[in-house]
């Protein structure tokens, strides 16, 4: 393998970042995604408004925001110093709060759509059947939205892994701490190092593949009961 | 121990203001036209159609008043809905068992084996909803519904989904549950078959409102009332089995107004049997016929007319003296006929049935 030390850093950061994100998500996604899914609130518009803002909006703008938001003087550096933190800017914490966010529509949406096509059906039937809200929740709704999750989780770390605006504006680029592989690419493009971009880029090809592959293997056979 | 329950809802378009009273026994039928509000009336005794300013008192328990709501979830009903809605991702046991295990062990009252029997579903507890047939999938939500121990069955019309081949198979599962339970059933229909077959009680609802209530006889052949009205309206007639004619294969069923001899059916002596009979199957006649194929010929009294199309008359009869027990039938007969015999109330007539059909 032609792959430096450095390289093999970006990457691990890189598959950390989109797995933890993707958790986040999912246990922030779906109860946000629950709620649009079963609200009759007027001002639901607003909210998926708020959710959908990362998909049209540049990376770099985002990015912007979160670097003043995080920063020592922004809102939530400040309350990190004030607890006796550090400003999440720079580091990786700060990469999985951009990530979460940056990533949210992609989580989502397709919960939410996935929540909606189950009906109200299902869900009446289990309250006649002495199910709680709770019940009815976590041994219906989840269920039935199986193949949900399967695309929230993989759109949600597909599009973390090939994050790169955001990154930079609030990662920077601190080898094995913020270096992810999309801008170690780019730097070894610019340094025209293009056998190194090569070997990263094809391993990320290569993973990202086998990841895709062995999740709709999977999906598959939740489907059996799907005509 | 009955529903007592004052339903109101408001929705601009449609307005349900029902005033329901209902025995806790038996099969009781909501029966109306598409659109007249059967189906929310049922929904809202379910708890799954908000309707605040309703009042539904259960058994004495209150379900529903404007300072109460109980959710559905803790209302002692189940429910099959019109489609069989079973969960996709549970086999046919795991349907079963989601309603089951959350009913305490004490108020388990209904054995499931008794309902996986009374249901021939057996054979289809490890499958999958999608790999039952659409009638199958039905008799298993009865059964779920049945696994809760309900105090009261609602159903919304659990055979409107189905072909006529596929209510031929579920229909007699229906009456073997109504017979055999003596849980207390709600039965919303707009078919008057089914109404006819299954129903003790009868509600009568039209535009949202309760148009007709009581015993499902006498408001089968009320010729106010729509039922009555129907290209095939029939006469409901409680008879009981009186023996058998070995001889010519016939079955005799005493009524209050004489002996019916049938098609020979296998039943015991005292069996109690309803029989439908179609008022385009009786004629009339001032004296008693002779020489005629027609075996059930009774001695009748106009009750009642009303013209029923621009060519025919609706007669209600009344059969058998006793004013306690008497039966009614319902004759068509053409207006140019009425005329020729000068019926009116009160006149003595011969009332000639060329076929009756045991209904269950």
């Amino acid at each position: 393998m032609n792959l430096q030390p450095e390289d093999w850093n970006a990457l691990w950061i890189t598959l950390k970042l989109a797995a933890t994100s993707t958790i986040i998500l999912i246990i922030l996604g779906t109860p946000l995604a629950w709620w649009l899914s079963q609200t009759r609130f007027r001002g639901k518009f607003l909210i998926e408004a708020i959710v959908a803002l990362p998909l049209v909006l540049p990376p770099t703008v985002l990015g912007f925001y979160l670097l003043v938001a995080l920063g020592p003087n922004g809102p939530v550096g400040g309350f990190f110093k004030a607890i006796g933190g550090q400003p999440p800017v720079f580091s990786f914490e700060g990469l999985i709060i951009g990530s979460v966010i940056y990533s949210m529509p992609f989580v989502v949406q397709p919960l939410q759509d996935a929540f909606k096509s189950i009906g109200t059906r299902p869900l009446e039937v289990a309250a006649t059947l002495r199910a709680t809200p709770w019940d009815r929740f976590w041994f219906v709704a989840v269920p039935l939205a199986r193949s949900g999750f399967v695309t929230a989780a993989v759109l949600g770390f597909a599009h973390t892994l090939g994050e790169f605006g955001v990154v930079l504006m609030i990662g920077g680029n601190i080898p094995g701490e913020t270096q992810v592989v999309s801008i170690a690419i780019y730097d070894h493009v610019e340094s025209l190092a293009y056998t190194q971009a090569h070997w990263v880029a094809g391993t990320l090809l290569v993973i990202s593949f086998l990841l895709l592959v062995g999740v709709y293997a999977g999906n598959r056979k939740f489907r059996v009961w799907k005509p | 121990m009955s529903i007592d329950a004052h339903i109101q809802i408001d929705r601009g378009t449609f307005q349900l203001n029902a005033r329901l009273e209902l025995p806790a026994r038996g099969v009781s039928a909501v029966f109306g036209p598409s659109g007249s509000g059967k189906t929310t009336l049922l929904r809202a005794l379910a708890g799954l159609e908000p309707c605040p300013d309703s009042r539904i008192i259960v058994n004495g328990t209150p379900w529903q008043t404007p300072t109460k709501y109980l959710a559905t979830h803790e209302r002692p009903v189940g429910l099959v809905f019109q489609e069989p809605s079973l969960f996709e991702h549970l086999t046919v046991q795991a349907n079963l068992d989601f309603g089951r295990q959350r009913v305490s062990k004490s108020a388990q009252t209904i054995p499931l084996d008794h309902s996986i029997e009374l249901l021939e579903i057996s054979p289809l507890l490890k499958r999958y909803p999608h790999q039952l047939s659409v009638g199958e999938q039905q008799r298993v939500a009865i059964a779920r519904a049945l696994a809760v121990c309900p105090e009261w069955l609602l159903l919304d019309e659990p055979l409107a989904a189905m072909d006529a081949a596929r209510k031929r198979e579920i229909l007699p599962y229906l009456e073997t549950l109504c017979r055999e339970t003596d849980l207390p059933i709600l039965y919303v229909s707009h078919s008057r078959e089914e109404v006819a077959r299954l129903a003790d009680h009868l509600v009568v609802l039209d535009e949202g409102k309760v148009i007709a209530n009581g015993p499902a006889i006498e408001i089968l052949s009320n010729l106010a009332l729509p039922l009555a009205r129907e290209p095939n309206s029939a006469a409901i007639i409680e008879t009981t089995v009186a023996g058998q004619d070995h001889t010519f294969g016939l079955t005799l069923l005493d009524f209050a107004g004489g002996q019916f001899q049938v098609t020979h059916h296998d039943l015991p002596v005292d069996t109690p049997v309803r029989l439908q009979v179609q008022a385009n199957d009786v004629s009339l006649t001032l004296e008693r016929p002779i020489h005629t194929s027609i075996l059930n010929v009774f001695k009748a009294e106009v009750a009642e007319m009303a013209e029923a199309g621009p060519a025919h008359v609706l007669v209600k009869l009344t059969v058998g003296s006793n004013s306690d027990s008497d039966s009614t039938l319902l004759a068509r007969i053409t207006r140019k006929s009425a005329e020729q015999l000068a019926l009116k109330p009160g006149l003595a007539v011969h009332a000639q049935i060329k076929s009756a059909a045991l209904i269950n």
